[in-house]
């Protein structure tokens, strides 16, 4: 298969806190709803746990889109943590911008334990977003980073 | 990856769980597993199967015959949801002797198998996700769990009758509780209710005694008229702060006689316990069977509060027991555990126009009727319409007002077509009238709940199903002429009907409690869109939540019946008996710790803990987290610019190699770039 032929397939990875959005994905799961396989889950205890580091590790690895999701502001099991992964995400998207990532690659969603009918579609709206942008390939633009130049890792 | 040269390496075993053809139907687990040991052995996978119910007693054994044989210091499996079973893989590991935190749980299930249907893409995924794991599991640590005391008294917000049930199972079993309830006696919906489905037994007949045990029982601190502010602490240990609202009567004076409301020349409309049917005074209890008996005064209504007149009650007081200066307390006790029982709110059923309630003047809640039947009530008992004297001769009872309708509330109120039911009994034998009940299903599973049915059915009701398009005193036909009619379409007949009626009682759903939302906060735990609370898990855990040591019980948790609430009450009297016989509460070590040497004392982190877990010395000019304290959300690993804060559990080092291991970077460098 030439690469004209296979669409392009991002790779997506998704930071999760444990209570709500982590809960969310489980909910989807167990409802057999479907949604795209392109996004890969990493569960922390709270969005407020989130690094920028973390983002930027993955976009530097490969990864096409980054999407962090927590409780809904208000709902945050640790109280108010979520407001302070809010303030990083904006902050963190700024200065990605400005590095010349675009702003539509990273995506921040608010979902509650219920939520998981919500949590496919938006993961599936958000794949065919970043699908449209095309790939990064960031992994492979920049020396320095000392990452095997391999094949797209693509499905 | 230079960090990894310098670690020895890890042993690790790689498990693939088929569960039946759950995941195996999906994923190609033999291929994952085989993939695992080609490609992961520079990372230390020593051992990589796949099996049927890795969940199973043989599954288990499987991990603990390797750990033992092959010396295994680490455990990925690649299941189903670690909320499911990352205990039950903890567990087998510590029986091996590994440390149970050396095992990650990932999910290829909910997060993989269940949710895509491209089968190629799936395993591709679920090859990455067990290098995800593989590469953090790496950086586990041994940890232990923490031991905290639990204080063996217990806060139960509500007094309904969950409320009650769940005092009184943790104070005869010999410990203390203290009972809070907003209203200014216990007793909740259940004491407004006239006969209870099915058995059709007086509702204060069999509430007021446990009303009363509750009163008396030793062990359980009554404060009514009392709401929770603020709630500090964590499990085993919360301090809560109470505000004991002044009743501006003297609780060690007062004996109840009911002179002062005798007295007291200003009538109030009781919006509450009378449904706004009936009347009661300034300075009152709501209702006879009151617990406790002291009355309050409302200060809002009472003539001295508004004018600075009147204090008949004062005067004639014989204990002197009305204090007018009296002021709010606040206190602040110690609890383990708390459990919410705060119940429900009736919908309001003018948000329904085209029913016409609060418009046209016979056509009543139900809760009105039940205050109209109930011989306590406003009436006597008698069923009149709502000028007072005249018996009804028809009665339309329409089920689902509010409910299972995507314009008000989605879901069903559960109780409804019981209490509908009741109703047409309770009209055919206090009046004889015609009865007929409008319902989209007829809801009776418990219990004697539909045999209940087909005696309604017996005693001659008219069931007609349809879903009530409008109530209406526009006369068109004759015999139409002072009745309310009840347009419908007879669903089983095909016709659109005008069903002419003397009076019309609404079966209101039951929603959220106003204020539930707030409530919920000041407690740390979650309700979902509808507004109930939410559960820890919907079927296996229905009175838990998220919040360690906070339990919910009864209509707060979603509409239930009265038997179904004391259920649930009990549940979580049991839950909490168990914790507090075994004296001390295991923590799970997920914790920010400070690391003193690269603490610069910047202190961004200490407020960012909500729950107030970093102190600072001044001395030595660092931070530090107290670990009972803290909760491990991990804002603060996150912020600080040091680095100087780790996560046990979810180290910066465990999610960064997670990312490269999810990213397919983590590979053996010779084997082949072909991943997929």
């Amino acid at each position: 298969m030439t690469e004209e032929t296979k669409p392009f397939e991002p790779v997506i990875i998704g930071f999760t806190c444990n209570w709500c959005s982590y809960r969310a994905a489980d909910m989807a799961g167990i409802a057999r709803m479907k949604y795209a396989p392109n996004v890969r889950l990493i569960r922390l205890m709270c969005s407020g746990r989130l690094d920028p580091t973390f983002v930027f590790k993955a976009i530097a690895g490969g990864a096409d889109g980054v999407l962090v999701s927590g409780c809904h502001p208000g709902d945050c099991h640790y109280s108010t943590q979520n407001y302070k992964a809010m303030r990083r995400f904006q902050l963190m998207k700024r200065v990605l911008t400005q590095m010349g990532l675009e702003p539509g690659r990273l995506k921040l969603l608010w979902a509650s334990a219920a939520e998981g009918q919500m949590f496919a579609n938006e993961i599936t709206k958000f794949v065919e977003e970043v699908r449209a942008l095309g790939p990064l390939n960031w992994n492979k633009a920049g020396a320095g980073i000392p990452v095997e130049v391999k094949e797209e890792v693509t499905a | 990856m230079s960090a990894e040269e310098k670690k020895p390496k890890e042993r690790i075993g790689v498990y693939i769980c088929h569960c039946g053809s759950n995941i195996a139907g999906v994923v190609n687990v033999a291929e994952v597993s085989k993939w695992a040991s080609d490609n992961l052995a520079d990372q230390g996978v020593v051992v990589s199967r796949d099996y049927k119910f890795m969940c199973s007693s043989l599954g288990q054994e499987l991990i603990q015959k390797d750990i033992k044989e092959q010396k295994l210091t680490r455990v990925v499996v690649a299941a189903c949801s670690p909320h499911l079973h990352e205990r039950t893989f903890r567990n087998a590991c510590k029986g091996a002797g590994l440390n149970p935190y050396l095992c990650e749980l990932v999910s290829v299930r909910e997060q993989d198998s269940w949710v895509h249907t491209d089968k190629a893409a799936a395993t591709a995924k679920a090859k990455a996700i067990v290098a995800g794991g593989v590469a953090r599991v790496i950086y586990h640590e041994p940890l232990e769990p923490l031991h905290v005391p639990i204080h063996p008294a217990t806060l139960i917000v509500g007094g309904g009758i969950a409320g009650i049930q769940a005092a009184l199972e943790i104070a005869d079993a010999g410990f203390p509780v203290y009972l809070v309830e907003r209203e200014p006696s216990i007793g909740g919906h259940m004491a407004q209710f006239d006969k209870t489905f099915p058995t059709l037994d007086c509702s204060a007949c069999i509430l007021t005694p446990k009303m009363v045990d509750v009163g008396n029982h030793p062990n359980i601190t009554l404060l009514t008229w009392s709401e929770v502010q603020k709630v500090d602490g964590y499990v085993g240990n919360f301090a809560v702060t109470i505000n004991k609202r002044a009743r501006y009567v003297k609780t060690a004076d007062c004996t109840g006689c009911g002179i002062c409301w005798e007295k007291c020349p200003k009538k109030v409309i009781d919006d509450k316990f009378e449904a706004g049917l009936g009347y009661r005074k300034a300075v009152y209890t709501p209702f006879p069977q009151a617990v406790p008996k002291y009355p309050v005064v409302d200060d809002i209504n009472c003539t001295y509060f508004q004018k600075g007149t009147c204090k008949a009650c004062e005067k004639f007081c014989p204990t002197n027991a009305i204090d007018f200066a009296q002021k709010d307390e606040i206190i602040t006790v110690e609890v383990g555990n708390i459990i919410l029982a705060t119940g429900w709110d009736l919908f309001d059923a003018r948000r329904v126009p085209n029913y016409g309630y609060g418009r046209l003047a016979n056509v009543f809640s139900n809760m009105e009727f039940e205050r109209l039947s109930n011989s306590a009530g406003p009436t006597g008992g008698n069923i009149v319409l709502r000028d007072g004297k005249t018996t009804p001769k028809s009665v339309g009872i329409v089920h689902c007002v509010g409910s299972r309708d995507k314009n008000y509330n989605n879901y069903c109120s559960a109780i409804c077509c019981m209490q509908s039911l009741k109703f047409a009994h309770l009209v055919h034998e206090k009046t004889g009238a015609t009865v007929y009940n409008f319902y989209i299903d007829i809801r009776t599973p418990a219990k004697a709940y539909d045999e209940f049915y087909q005696r309604i059915i017996e005693e001659g009701t008219l069931f007609v199903r349809g879903k009530v398009a409008e109530i209406t005193d526009a006369a068109r036909n004759p015999g139409e002429e002072g009745k309310l009619i009840i347009q419908v379409e007879d669903t089983l007949v095909g016709k659109q009907r005008r069903i002419p009626v003397d009076m019309v009682i609404l079966s209101s759903g039951l929603e959220p409690r106003a204020g539930s939302k707030e409530l919920a906060k000041i407690f740390g735990i979650s309700c979902s869109a509808d507004g109930w609370y939410i559960e820890r898990h919907p079927k296996l855990d229905p009175v838990a939540t998220m919040t360690e040591g906070v339990y919910i019980a009864g209509c707060v948790q979603g509409p239930k019946d009265i038997p179904a609430s004391v259920a649930q009450g009990a549940a979580a009297a049991a839950r909490i008996l168990g914790k507090i016989q075994q004296k001390e509460i295991a923590l799970e070590p997920v914790r920010a710790i400070i690391i003193e040497e690269k603490c610069s004392g910047c202190r961004i982190c200490n407020t960012l803990c909500p729950f107030n877990a970093i102190l600072f010395h001044e001395d030595k000019m660092v931070s530090e987290v107290n670990p009972a304290l803290c909760q491990g959300c991990g804002t603060c690993v996150a912020a600080c610019p040091a680095g100087a804060i780790t996560g046990t559990g979810f180290s910066n080092e465990q999610i960064l190699s997670q990312i490269d291991g999810l990213l397919l970077l983590t590979l053996d460098k010779k084997k082949e770039a072909a991943v997929v």
